[in-house]
């Protein structure tokens, strides 16, 4: 391998932690090999960025130039990709498997009849004979792939690669493309996460079941992810019932998670549901059954009624977190 | 108006996974349409009863996949094709390919699909059926309006709502929130029994070797590492708010 491609994205004005992960991952695949460029790839100019890119490990930093790429759009991004890859001609391209990743790679690689793996948890590296490992049925299960072709295409899950610092040169770079015939106008985007964390990446998910009983009853969970930096996450029994948006779904219908810390309020522990977190690092119960099921998956439970626990146990972090 | 659904039929997402000489058994399990696949053929019958024209349910898979090509013809889809795909080794690579070559000789103006499998989950095969069609694609879209030939839909984009216009054709993936998929009538099951369901294999398409070769390969499947019985505590519920707390700092390290 000669040459490694990793998009570096930006939400919401900030670098995203899942592209310096992308940034390991790439010097995974490298690893043994003398001579593998890391490049790290913009869309936008964003100089800032620079610095902490070479610290995780890219070679050069390309910022890719067009007025139209300020925010993303698959037609544009994708038009903007193909030229710089075109010029760059690299072995593999890794991106973060966030909402740009799923929308843009898949069609990135169909244009170069490219192999892509998915979803990716982890990499081994034999030799450079690479296995790429990925969840399959939400997690209940996961498979190994390998790839075949001349280009291959990645995108890792957020939070399972650990980014880790390794200083690369870092040569900074501007690169204009030309956009144009875009048949899709975004004509507005209402921030719906503006408070909140993202589900994908967070570290600490407070998550709520049918045990909340309403939409009100998300306060208490709230108050206690605010306290731990944390997002709010929900099981389609809460989502099914009214209670928050099916934004908020953790489960093999919903979204796939895996925090450091997964604390499940009122959630009985349905297998739709514990697919989608059951490989969180550390998992707390709160259930008022005994015999819920998500005991069985949970690292610490505590039997009892959440709004009773819940409002305690912020107490209790409180503190910890104060003291820190 | 045309309508294309793309859809798999999938293990009930209830389903327990176990595995057998390392291949994940089926045996005994309950088959179901995608349910973001279900969400696309609910959109699709809902934007033929308000535009009028014709919804055809497209699936790649084994001779069974017919089961879920009926349902989706009972809830009020018109036409099923069913592409045989026993003994074809496929990736996402092949599949869109094979899909590609099915549809690209047909007409169309919109086409739908789930944004994912909930089994094998990458999202990929709509997407790159979209750019082998060289149309443009919505994903993970939760609302459609279609008029004078503009779809206006709202995506979901990591919980941010996201309004967008383009003009047909495309192809827009379904999320959850989309709508509420029917469940079929009783008179929709013995009209879905007369429906039409066209039977292709894939030899049929006339795909070269190089849209047939698989450009990934599964080496090995496992299960995750079981977990151990967790710790339930005991006592006052005050002090076990207490000692939690503390655990989480102390032993497990993650506060």
């Amino acid at each position: 391998m000669k040459r490694i491609v990793v998009i570096a994205e930006i939400r919401h004005g900030h670098l995203r932690n899942v592209s310096l992960e992308a940034l390991t991952a790439a010097r995974k695949m490298a690893a043994g090999q003398t001579d593998c460029e890391i490049v790290a790839c913009v869309f936008g100019e964003h100089p800032e960025m620079a610095d902490v890119l070479a610290e995780y490990g890219a070679d050069r930093v390309i910022f890719i130039r067009n007025g139209q790429l300020a925010s993303y759009t698959t037609a544009a991004y994708r038009q903007a990709l193909l030229q710089v890859l075109d010029v760059l001609d690299p072995d593999a391209v890794v991106a973060g498997h966030t909402a740009m990743g799923k929308d843009l790679m898949p069609r990135v690689a169909a244009t170069y009849r490219a192999g892509l793996v998915s979803d990716c948890t982890q990499i081994e590296n034999g030799n450079g004979e690479l296995t790429f490992v990925r969840p399959i049925y939400a997690g209940k299960a996961f498979e190994k792939r390998t790839i075949t072709g001349d280009k291959l295409f990645v995108t890792v899950r957020p939070n399972n690669i650990p980014a880790e610092p390794a200083r690369g040169r870092g040569a900074v770079e501007t690169m204009d493309v030309e956009v144009k015939d875009l048949r899709a106008v975004v004509k507005e985007v209402v921030r719906k996460t503006a408070e909140g964390v993202d589900l994908s990446e967070a570290k600490i998910i407070v998550s709520g079941g049918r045990g909340v009983k309403s939409a009100e009853g998300f306060a208490p969970l709230r108050e206690l992810a605010s306290v731990l930096g944390a997002a709010v996450g929900a099981s389609r029994g809460a989502c099914d019932a009214g209670y928050c948006d099916y934004s908020m779904q953790i489960g093999q219908t919903g979204k796939v998670v895996t925090p450091d810390l997964y604390i499940a309020c009122g959630i009985s522990g349905a297998i739709q549901h514990l697919a989608g977190m059951s490989n969180s690092k550390v998992i707390v119960a709160i259930n008022t059954d005994p015999e819920a099921n998500i005991f069985s998956v949970a690292d610490y439970g505590i039997v009892g009624d959440l709004f009773e626990v819940v409002p305690l146990l912020t107490e209790e972090f409180r503190k910890i977190v104060g003291k820190l | 108006m045309n309508i294309i659904v793309i859809m798999k039929q999938t293990f009930g997402t209830e389903e327990k996974i176990v595995l057998k000489d390392g291949q994940v058994s089926d045996d005994n399990v309950e088959f179901v349409i995608n349910p973001y696949d279900e969400f696309a053929v609910e959109e699709a019958i809902r934007q033929k009863e308000t535009h009028g024209g014709e919804v055809t349910v497209v699936t790649v898979g084994l001779p069974r996949a017919e089961q879920a090509l009926r349902t989706a013809l009972a809830m009020g889809a018109d036409k099923a094709v069913l592409i045989d795909g026993t003994d074809v080794p496929a990736d996402e690579f092949v599949v869109s390919n094979i899909l590609h070559a099915y549809l690209s000789k047909r007409p169309f103006d919109l086409i739908l699909g789930g944004n994912l499998s909930v089994d094998n989950g990458a999202g990929q095969v709509a997407v790159r059926l979209a750019e082998l069609l060289d149309i443009p694609q919505l994903t993970t879209i939760t609302k459609l309006d279609i008029s004078g030939g503009i779809a206006h839909a709202e995506r979901n984009v990591e919980g941010d709502v996201e309004s967008v216009e383009c003009p047909l054709p495309l192809l827009a993936t379904a999320q959850q929130g989309l709508n509420e998929p029917r469940y079929p009538s009783l008179p929709g099951i013995m009209k879905a029994k007369k429906k039409p369901l066209e039977r292709v294999t894939v030899q049929e398409l006339g795909l070269d070797q190089e849209a047939l070769a698989p450009k990934t390969n599964i080496t090995e499947r496992q299960l995750p590492p079981k977990k151990q019985a967790g710790k339930v505590l005991m006592g006052e519920i005050a002090d076990q708010a207490k000692e939690l707390a503390r655990l989480l700092s102390e032993e497990a390290k993650v506060i």
